[in-house]
């Protein structure tokens, strides 16, 4: 019985001593403990946030990068395609143009062809009339020396008339 | 066929009983051994001799017991001149005042107490004209007291210290020991029962956490006061938690005290008494649950050293030995376990006071 009737001094000197090492752990021991604890505990939780963050960045960049190259390739592919079909497109044109080119030279040629024939045909005909002329004078000259047969030609053409 | 399975062998299903019971065979086969050869002892010992051993050294066994597990105004180390320290006095009554003396006055040289002054000593009781008065001496606990508290406040500031120097850094020394500690009472005690408000308690928490367990592992060096297997201790902490549960108590918690919710009338008369009891019963659980765990360890270990002594044999004395090997591991495990569960019944108190939201009942 004796130990559980607890002794006057060390209740007091227990009451005293715990307040005291209370309030000295609190100010000196446990204040600047926990702020350390908890401030290592916020710098890990933000390293940890970082790296996560980071990591995200990481991947985000990942993939932006291969949009990039994505893209860089498409627009490669796009430039060349676009080459290719100016390319042709030019030598179509080029083709096309000589074509045309070379059909009016034709055409112009042709039409320089016949009027020259034209003109040479008119000479021709004139020439031809001219020497029908001189022909004909020659061989009036010739056969109208006599009367009679002036006369036989003037009835031919007499006759020519009478038959209009 | 499960159930059959279940009742014929339940063995597997707990190891530990396993272990633990084979532990007390050793106990009791250790307990028997000692006695047969008590027997043996006392048998083959002669008349006068046995007289002889059984007044100088049985009874002694019971007293340095009681000696070491109870208080006192001196400090006994060893037997001889220097072997007791004598400790201040310090009385008070109000005819006489204050009064403080050393308590080698109130023992003469065979240690036997002598009144002095007026004052005397009975059953570690200290009279003035034979009657009690109110003692606020420096007696053993109180400088074990004095002890516990400072090296506490040495190690803790020197850690703190550490904080101080080492701010950014990894731990290092003690403060690395220290440490883990605070934060399993922070993390694993205080944070899941208290809840969102434990940082306002965790100083008082901390503090009493680190006072048990010192307490504790200071006890059980040899030659060592048994400071927190006292119940004056235990009742002053105790009573520490029942005000600051109390005071820190928000309406829920009067609520479920005095007007339970969700009952009807006639239980309300009573639930009320039984909660009000409850009040009082908590921290009178926490004081005699670290009182009765240390004090009784305390006991255990010297009954099972003392035996060698009672029967005075080798055989016994190598055999309690063992014991007390195994039974002081136990007791640096019990150590720490009482300080966690005081800690921790501290902490579920103080969380059912200030817990925000009601009961569904």
């Amino acid at each position: 019985m004796e130990m559980l009737t607890p002794g006057s001094g060390l209740l007091f000197w227990q009451f005293v001593v715990f307040i005291g090492l209370f309030l000295l752990l609190a100010k000196t021991a446990w204040k600047p403990i926990l702020a350390s604890l908890k401030e290592r505990e916020t710098s890990i939780q933000a390293a940890l946030d970082s790296a996560e963050k980071a990591k995200i960045e990481m991947a985000a960049l990942k993939s932006d990068n291969e949009k990039v190259f994505k893209e860089a390739r498409e627009e490669r592919d796009k430039i060349l395609r676009e080459a290719r079909e100016a390319g042709s497109r030019l030598h179509d044109q080029a083709q096309t143009d000589a074509k045309k080119n070379a059909d009016k030279i034709i055409e112009d040629a042709k039409a320089i062809i016949n009027t020259e024939k034209q003109a040479a045909l008119r000479d021709v005909r004139a020439q031809v009339a001219q020497f029908s002329l001189e022909i004909a004078e020659k061989l009036m000259k010739k056969n109208l020396s006599d009367d009679k047969a002036q006369q036989s030609l003037v009835e031919g053409f007499i006759k020519d008339l009478k038959l209009n | 066929m499960r159930s059959t399975i279940k009742t014929v062998y339940p063995y597997p299903k707990k190891p530990f009983a396993l272990t633990k019971s084979a532990f007390f065979a050793l106990l009791i086969f250790v307990l028997t051994g000692a006695i047969q050869s008590g027997f043996a002892q006392a048998t083959e010992v002669p008349k006068e001799e046995e007289a002889e051993t059984h007044s100088a050294k049985e009874p002694n066994v019971n007293e340095v017991i009681f000696e070491h597990v109870m208080d006192s105004h001196i400090w006994h180390f060893f037997d001889g001149h220097y072997g007791t320290l004598h400790l201040p006095i310090i009385a008070y009554s109000p005819n006489r005042g204050l009064e403080m003396f050393s308590s080698s006055n109130l023992y003469n040289e065979h240690h036997e107490t002598v009144a002095y002054n007026g004052y005397s000593l009975m059953k570690n009781k200290l009279l003035l004209d034979g009657k009690p008065v109110l003692d606020l001496s420096i007696t053993k606990n109180v400088m074990m007291l004095f002890i516990n508290a400072s090296l506490i406040l040495m190690v803790m500031t020197s850690v703190a210290r550490a904080y101080k120097r080492n701010a950014g850094k990894a731990p290092k020394g003690i403060q690395s020991f220290i440490e883990p500690i605070v934060l399993f009472v922070k993390d694993e005690i205080v944070k899941p029962n208290i809840g969102a408000k434990y940082e306002k308690y965790l100083p008082y928490l901390l503090t009493l956490f680190f006072f048990v367990l010192f307490g504790n592992l200071l006890g059980l060096l040899p030659g060592a006061a048994n400071l927190t297997g006292n119940i004056a201790v235990t009742v002053t902490l105790a009573v520490f938690t029942f005000l600051i549960t109390n005071f820190s108590g928000n309406k829920n918690y009067w609520m479920h005290i005095l007007w339970t919710p969700g009952v009807p009338l006639p239980i309300r008369f009573i639930i009320l008494p039984v909660e009000l009891i409850g009040i009082i019963t908590k921290p009178f659980a926490l004081t005699i649950r670290l009182f009765a765990a240390i004090t009784a360890g305390h006991i255990v270990l010297l009954s099972l050293l003392g035996m060698t002594f009672i029967y005075h044999s080798w055989f016994v004395g190598i055999g309690s030995s063992i014991v007390v090997i195994f039974i002081s591991l136990i007791e640096l495990l019990v150590a720490g376990i009482q300080a966690y569960v005081f800690t921790l019944f501290t902490s579920l108190y103080i969380g059912m006071a200030v817990e925000e939201h009601g009961h569904d009942h």
